[in-house]
């Protein structure tokens, strides 16, 4: 394995996620060359990044111990070839199955697969819930903005019952998946669907998945204004993070709510293993 | 009487069109950049209720070909496109697909196969299935998408074939190039291509069908018989086809487009949109006296040997440009070499010939390209020696 260290005194590493909140924390982590992103301005897959890294970070990981796996998509830009480490851009919807390769030949890496929904419940859906089903230990982390992004916005198995994309230009007509709750019945040990909303509960989120010694599965609702928000009346990226803080609801919470309360909502928290 | 009009059509458009106009059962595609365009423009035809069509948006380009070839076992006239990592990842189907005579019509914009990742154009995509048992047309333009297009339908579902058709064009450069393009109407599209009911289809509960079944060491080899003497036939009917269509549509196409090869003693071989930048060339050449002539194919699979051989008859020397790489055959070549080199050795022709690999991941190809290409042919023409059987434009060395 050859990655590089990140650059900068060890001691200012390993110091929780209370205190790495500043972007210098986490630029050591990337290739100054790839930046800036090629994200569009507002995308929620820039702000995933960060929590990627912050946890990262505030757990101390040695990052030249990690390999990140992405497959072909917006999100799977976050890691390759941003990242300053081991990663492996490959296939749409292969992430999880090359993952499962590389941890099995050295277990001693720590192994996480970034894709978007289209990546890894769509196409590559296969694998996630086989994976799941070994609890093969991999952190997989789910940028679920409801959409195939990089081609253009069509429609996909997680883009909710009415809404509009290209492919559906008059209302999706097919229900979406429970990601969260799909893996969980597929029987992985760790399971939390956060949006990039709500970044502190994200973040200790992709921390728990990273050390959880089986496998895991972050759902991290994000935001596309490009080609979802500009379609469903709502193409402002702040805007389209506000609609998380409200749509959100919290599993403790929502024990507490009426069906009719929990209509169009979406549950977040920790599905298993919290 | 045929009413045609001319748009401003990008390639992927036309192609679209050309679907709407046919008007098919069952369309089950995943998008795929370059070919997105293709299906996303239909799907708003299917919303707008232009066409009677069932869409389905499915979870993979696997799924895409199988939902295609059940619709298409189960009687339909079926239509979907795909490009590079599409198509690659439809392969155990293509061969279902091909094996099974479903005469699917399928748009592939030419793409780089990963990896590296690249989106751009070439052509290791469709040339990778060229032996699935597929017919392969490649068009040049983007009228040439739309015309393909509705003769594949005609090719692909008559009775002596029941062949799956892909229908090429190059990414980006076809694909997302506005041109002109002159489109027929409805009703002529629909005269043109007739309505289809198989023979044989699912579902005919009078007549129960098994497709696909065991078939070992006693029959298979007989099926496969059969089926590489349907793709022998193709030919003869791409051929009529072609000829019907101009009649019709006053645009005629045969296996390859000649041009300037009358008295040629050198020719060049290309499929698709470089054909454009070589008979630019080719024309300037001509005018400063140089014998040359340009054979740009258009139907790869099956291949006119025997008429690509008659038709270089006093050609001294050919270069071959492929767009794709045929990786560990003779010397690296490409798949167009290969099969035009057996086709002049079976026909004992004495033309030689030599290999130019181009443009690969979308690497641009420019008249300097081809004026050096026909510069060297002329060499090897002058001398009857090959000193560089395969070479590489515009290549970093
Ligand atoms: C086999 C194959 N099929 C289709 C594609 C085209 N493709 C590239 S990215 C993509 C969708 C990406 O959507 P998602 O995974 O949700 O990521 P996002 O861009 O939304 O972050 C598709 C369909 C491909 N690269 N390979
Ligand atoms: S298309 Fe959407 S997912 Fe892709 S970079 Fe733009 S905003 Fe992000
Ligand atoms: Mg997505």
């Amino acid at each position: 394995m050859t990655g590089c260290q990140p650059k900068g005194p060890e001691q200012e590493r390993g110091a929780g996620i209370e205190r790495t909140g500043s972007t210098t924390a986490i630029r050591r982590y990337l290739r100054p060359r790839a930046i800036p992103t090629p994200f569009c301005a507002g995308c929620g897959h820039g702000i995933l990044m960060g929590a990627i890294l912050r946890a990262v970070d505030g757990l101390g990981l040695d990052f030249s111990q990690m390999l990140f796996v992405s497959g072909i998509g917006c999100a799977g830009w976050i890691p390759s070839p941003h990242f300053d480490t081991d990663t492996l851009h490959v296939t749409h919807g292969r992430p999880v199955a090359f993952a499962t390769g590389a941890k099995l030949f050295n277990p001693a890496l720590k192994v996480v697969v970034i894709g978007g929904d289209g990546d890894i419940a769509s196409i590559g859906g296969n694998h996630l819930i086989h994976a799941a089903r070994r609890n093969i230990n991999l952190t997989v982390i789910c940028a679920n903005n409801q959409i195939y992004g990089m081609t253009g916005g069509q429609v996909t198995p997680t883009t909710p019952l009415g809404a509009r994309t290209l492919t559906t230009p008059y209302g999706n007509a097919e229900p979406a998946f429970d990601l969260a709750r799909l893996v969980v019945a597929a029987g992985a040990s760790y399971v939390a669907r956060y949006s990039v909303w709500h970044i502190r509960p994200l973040i200790r989120s992709i921390q728990k998945a990273l050390q959880n010694p089986g496998f895991s599965f972050v759902e991290a609702l994000s935001t596309c204004p490009t080609q979802y928000g500009r379609r469903n009346d709502n193409p402002s990226p702040l805007g389209m993070l506000q609609a998380f803080k409200e749509s959100c609801i919290t599993l403790e919470r929502s024990r507490t709510m009426s069906q009719e309360e929990l209509a169009g909502k979406t549950l977040i928290g920790e599905f298993v293993g919290g | 009487m045929v009413v045609s009009t001319k748009r401003a059509l990008e390639g992927a458009h036309a192609s679209a069109h050309a679907m709407r106009q046919i008007n098919p059962d069952v369309v089950a595609a995943y998008p795929i950049t370059p070919q997105t365009a293709i299906v996303q423009t239909y799907s708003q035809y299917v919303a707008d209720g232009e066409v009677d069509t069932e869409f389905i948006a499915v979870e993979s380009e696997h799924a895409a070909m199988s939902a295609c070839i059940g619709a298409a076992a189960a009687g339909g006239r079926v239509m979907t496109a795909t490009a590079a990592n599409g198509l690659a990842l439809m392969w155990e189907e293509l061969y279902i697909a091909a094996s099974m005579r479903m005469p699917i019509v399928m748009s592939c914009v030419n793409r780089a196969l990963s990896a590296p990742l690249n989106i751009h154009c070439d052509h290791s995509d469709s040339m990778g299935a060229r032996d699935a048992g597929w017919i392969h047309i490649f068009s040049e333009t983007g009228q040439e998408a739309y015309d393909n297009t509705i003769q594949a339908v005609r090719i692909a579902e008559h009775p002596d074939l029941l062949l799956p058709v892909m229908v090429m064009q190059d990414g980006f450069i076809t694909g997302h190039a506005v041109e002109l393009v002159e489109v027929a109407d409805d009703a002529s599209v629909q005269r043109f291509i007739g309505s289809y009911s198989p023979a044989h289809s699912l579902l005919d509960i009078d007549h129960p069908t098994t497709f696909g079944a065991w078939d070992l060491y006693d029959y298979y080899f007989e099926h496969k018989r059969q089926q590489t003497d349907a793709l022998s036939k193709a030919m003869k009917v791409i051929l009529e086809v072609g000829q019907e269509f101009g009649r019709e549509f006053g645009r005629p196409y045969g296996a390859f487009e000649p041009y300037a090869m009358d008295d040629a003693e050198i020719a060049v071989i290309v499929l698709s949109s470089t054909a454009g930048t070589c008979r630019t060339v080719i024309r300037e050449l001509r005018q400063k006296g140089l014998k040359v002539g340009l054979l740009k194919l258009r139907v790869f699979r099956p291949f006119p040997a025997a008429e690509l051989a008659e038709a270089l008859k006093g050609v001294k020397a050919v270069a071959v440009l492929d767009r794709s790489i045929s990786f560990g055959s003779m010397q690296g070549s490409g798949p167009v070499f290969l099969e035009l080199c057996a086709a002049l050795y079976a026909a004992g022709s004495k033309t030689k010939a030599i290999n130019y690999i181009y443009g690969l991941g979308g690497r641009d190809v420019l008249p300097v390209d081809v004026e050096r290409v026909i510069h060297e042919l002329k060499q090897v023409a002058d001398s009857g020696e090959v000193t560089s059987l395969v070479s590489y434009l515009g290549l970093r060395e």
